[in-house]
């Protein structure tokens, strides 16, 4: 047997901050990056005798994903005790919801190789974030109570995920969906956004489930796909090698790319899951649901729908597009001010997306020169090496393109006596690959026509170009 | 002994009103009984008297000024040391938080404090309340005030003793099943167990969150409706605090029982209630007969299992509530450790006694996993069978009749080898905690070795008021309460 012939499945496990202002049992702010225990008060700090208050923003924000991830949210669902010791956890239990949700049976589309792919949401729940540890070598191990209590959202897929890609684009989409909903700034490198991979393999064409094993706490998106990659090749081998994959937590480690185990299941904590008495169960009405239904905007795949008809962009392109709504928004706002919408996609996803380096898309190009930059393109005003670097330029300090096209004459030059003058001075030059065409070796033309365009600083009709260079050297003896 | 520290609530409350004494003479003069009794009878863990001297004074400049009071200002009170007090030690009777002190006050004291209550100290109890004798408390040993060779009841054995010794003209204790009516009854004190979510539970140190709640322990039944009326009301800190108009608890008083019909439970007389007990609290449904309530045995099948379903509940609960007491943020922390699990083993070993260790392993393994349908699940489900019993009487009945403890006031450390037995004593007061509703506890009688024997009201959720007109009505006409 070899590696092509077992296949991952792979269930993901994603927890979400939510952005309310307060946190989920208690009125103090869930502002990222304060100093230490300064959000804090006898509640989050689980002091005795401190009772939890269920913030209701939490369930309405909860409810928005699971509508906006096609869940069936519950009318009834109750709050459980996770009970286990650590020292960022003050009461020695989270707060978290067991065998009731609040978001059951969901899913979501991606885009795969193959064509579109659904992965089934298993559940989403309610749920409190946990402090941080800080080590120093002074003080020993302090804890920061600031997150204890910012309220979580932990979405389950069902185990329908057979790649890293399929992970990747499933997170993509998922984070997508979240950030339109705007119960979350889904920001991986604050911690707003976390995932747990559950990986087993199996030999193709069988239906029973391997053994599967968890990687905690991932913090990027490319991780999880090099833990994922990383792990498979690791199961299969030790099966192929004869051993039997362990039931077990795995760290993933970013500087080897390797997973270490962590825990085994023995040793695994048994929680004591129990309904938690000091909150009430959460009713919600079928009016409430749907009021809040009524406050999601236009999602990522409704986005996608209309680009794929409005616009002609591919199915592909459109899922680039939406994966991030304010790149959404900012397309259809340029795309109101053009007629090359199409053309502004191919811009924006070939061109813009590599610029970008943030986590979200920020862009300093007001959508109003992106839209003229389409339109010169598209109006062959300008040809597309001279947008690219027009692109590149904007996007250092934006500028209103049709200004700078004339102000430095980077007009696309379509007198074909011009080119042809370029085309004479490219074929006087080079002799020996007009010979080489005439021999048969009809992809010499291209190095005349590069040497014509240089010739044109780039601002030659490519098209027209290729057209009369090619007429020129049949023309040679 | 003064004689100041004789007079109920009610008394205080007009006397200081009148100007017959001041708020400062009286807390001098608890404080004062206090100091003759507390080698004794030692009700209180911690006695605050510059605290209290500084409030009573407080208080009696605002009279001064003529500033419009609330019935109970200026009357000192002592607290269960379960109750969080701002500033002041509270340490539920545990070493592992000897030293511990809020940093804010628990609802009950807050709402007293806006009453300007004076505030003697703190009072000792079982254990985190897990224990019917306040033998448990890791600090000191609670005497009966009426025979003190005998224990006081528990866990607030403080609470009652404090009042039946005239070292506190009221108190609060808290109950989870019985902890305020078994003691009030050992000691002959008035007790009140009231509606769950009546009294807010923010900032009682939890013992089992499902069953808790904080009442008055007082010398009069007035006087108890009378602490209600500060201490009840809905807090928005509390989840289960439920939001409704409670009215005045004192409404009913004065009226009398005729026409009432009272349940006398035929489970509550069953195998292990003393003789003394059985003939008291029966004697006293002949007298409420007399007064010109209806009588009638009933049957609550199901409260025989509620003393099995109560353990299990509470034990789950308190196994999570206390898992927090770790050593890591306040509290006692063990000296010497390796490593964190060490820490939370020794500093846990070490700040909890035997019986709260106890319920935490019976706790714990009634929530772990394979054993929780069994256990904990099997419990809730005797808890619906436990309500539906308690409604089924109460669609006919308004009240239920039965005795708070088989027992009266037994010796100090005779039942300390046999935490079974001791549960045991627990069978009649855990079915109302298990059922939610309100149950008042009053002295009916006397036993053979002249120990009080309490009886307890128990009516349906919100039937305070009526709880108090009934307990008044016996009071008045046989326990020589004339309207105080």
């Amino acid at each position: 047997m070899m590696i092509k012939d077992y296949e991952m499945v792979i269930g993901l496990e994603v927890h979400v901050e939510l952005k309310t202002k307060t946190k989920i049992f208690c009125s103090c702010p869930t502002d990222f990056g304060a100093e230490p225990n300064t959000q804090t008060c006898p509640v989050c700090m689980g002091l005795p005798g401190t009772l939890p208050v269920l913030n209701g923003k939490v369930v309405d924000y909860a409810v928005k994903a699971g509508l906006a991830t096609n869940c069936t949210i519950a009318k009834y669902s109750k709050q459980d005790r996770k009970n286990y010791f650590y020292p960022d956890l003050p009461k020695a239990y989270q707060i978290s919801q067991y065998d009731l949700p609040l978001c059951e049976n969901g899913w979501l589309d991606i885009e795969t190789e193959n064509g579109p792919k659904k992965i089934g949401i298993t559940r989403i729940h309610i749920e409190e974030d946990a402090g941080k540890l800080v080590h120093d070598d002074t003080h020993g191990t302090m804890i920061d109570c600031n997150r204890c209590g910012v309220p979580l959202i932990e979405i389950v897929s069902e185990p329908d995920i057979r790649s890293a890609e399929e992970a990747k684009a499933y997170l993509q989409k998922l984070r997508a969906i979240i950030l339109y909903t705007g119960v979350s700034d889904c920001k991986m490198q604050e911690g707003s956004l976390r995932c747990d991979v559950n990986l087993s393999v199996r030999k193709k064409g069988t239906e029973k489930f391997g053994t599967r094993t968890e990687m905690k706490n991932i913090n990027s998106f490319a991780f999880v796909v090099k833990a994922i990659e990383y792990e498979y090749k690791r199961q299969v081998e030790a099966i192929e090698a004869g051993e039997t994959i362990v039931q077990e937590t795995r760290r993933f480690d970013p500087d080897s790319g390797k997973t270490f185990s962590m825990r085994t299941k023995e040793n695994a904590n048994d929680y004591r899951y129990f309904p938690d008495p000091d909150l009430p169960p959460i009713i919600l009405t079928d009016d409430e649901i749907k009021a809040l239904g009524t406050q999601i905007p236009e999602l990522p795949d409704a986005r996608k729908k209309k680009y794929i008809e409005q616009y002609e962009l591919s199915a592909y392109d459109g899922e680039l597009l939406t994966n991030d709504k304010s790149m959404a928004d900012y397309f259809e706002a340029a795309a109101a001010n053009t007629k090359y919408p199409k053309l502004l996609a191919n811009m924006m996803i070939s061109e813009m997306m590599r610029l970008i380096t943030t986590e979200n898309f920020e862009c300093k190009i007001s959508p109003e020169h992106m839209a003229c930059l389409a339109s010169l393109a598209g109006d062959e005003v300008i040809n597309s090496s001279t947008a690219k670097k027009l692109l590149v330029r904007m996007w250092e300090n934006d500028f209103d393109p049709a200004e700078i096209v004339k102000a430095e004459n980077l007009e696309q030059i379509n007198d074909e006596a011009i080119l042809l003058g370029y085309i004479r001075e490219a074929i006087e030059a080079n002799p020996r690959s007009v010979a080489d065409y005439k021999r048969g070796k009809t992809i010499a033309a291209k190095s005349i026509v590069g040497q014509a365009m240089a010739k044109s600083k780039g601002k030659a009709n490519p098209v027209k170009l290729s057209e009369l260079a090619i007429a020129e050297i049949e023309k040679c003896d | 002994m003064s004689d100041l520290t004789t007079k109920s609530v009610y008394e205080h409350s007009q006397a200081l009103k009148n100007g017959e004494y001041s708020s400062v003479e009286l807390t001098k003069a608890y404080l004062g009984e206090i100091k003759a009794k507390e080698d004794s009878i030692g009700a209180y863990i911690s006695v605050n008297e510059d605290v209290a001297l500084e409030m009573a004074a407080a208080v009696d400049k605002k009279r001064a000024d003529g500033e419009d009071l609330s019935d109970i200002a200026g009357i000192p009170a002592g607290m269960k040391d379960n109750l969080c007090t701002k500033g002041i030690k509270t340490t539920c009777a545990s070493k592992i938080l000897e030293n511990y002190i809020p940093p804010y006050d628990a609802c009950v004291i807050e709402k007293l404090k806006a009453s300007d209550y004076v505030l003697l100290g703190k009072l000792n109890m079982d254990e985190f309340a897990m224990g019917s004798t306040t033998e448990n408390s890791a600090f000191k040993v609670t005497h009966n005030p009426c025979d003190i060779e005998r224990v006081p009841g528990g866990s607030s054995g403080g609470s009652a003793a404090a009042v039946a010794a005239m070292e506190a003209a009221y108190t609060l204790g808290s109950d989870t099943g019985g902890s305020i009516r078994q003691p009030a009854s050992f000691c002959g004190v008035v007790g009140m167990k009231p509606t769950y979510g009546t009294v807010s539970r923010y900032g009682l140190v939890a013992f089992a969150s499902s069953l808790d709640q904080i009442g008055p322990l007082t010398k009069t039944v007035r006087d108890n409706a009378m602490i209600m009326n500060v201490i009840a009301g809905h807090d928005r800190r509390d989840a289960t605090s439920i939001k409704r108009e409670y009215g005045d608890f004192t409404a009913e008083i004065g009226k009398d029982v005729k026409g009432l019909k009272i349940g006398i439970p035929k489970e509550f007389f069953g195998e292990g209630i003393s003789s003394s007990v059985k003939d008291c609290v029966l004697a006293a449904a002949e007298k409420y007969e007399k007064m010109g309530a209806d009588i009638t045995w009933v049957s609550m099948p199901s409260i025989e299992n509620a003393l099995s379903a109560y353990y299990v509940i509470s034990s789950a609960e308190a196994s999570s509530n206390l898992a927090r007491f770790d050593g890591v943020r306040y509290g006692v922390r063990a000296n010497d450790f390796e490593d964190i699990d060490e820490l939370y083993k020794k500093s846990r070993s070490q700040g909890f006694g035997a019986e709260v260790k106890r319920r935490i392993m019976l706790g714990t393994f009634a929530l772990s996993s394979g054993y929780y349908d069994a256990y904990y699940k099997k419990a809730l489900q005797v808890r619906s069978l436990v309500m539906k019993d308690f409604n089924a009487v109460f669609d006919k009945f308004d009240i239920i009749l039965s005795p708070v403890a088989p027992t009266a006031a037994y010796k100090l450390g005779e039942k300390t080898s046999d935490p079974l037995e001791m549960y045991m004593g627990d069978a009649y007061s855990v079915p109302i905690n298990i059922a939610g509703v309100p149950a008042l506890a009053l002295p009916c009688g006397k036993n053979s070795d002249g120990m009080p024997v309490g009886m307890q009201l128990i009516g349906k959720a919100f039937s305070e008021p009526m709880l108090y007109r009934a307990g008044a009505a016996f009071e008045k006409e046989y326990t020589g309460g004339a309207d105080k």
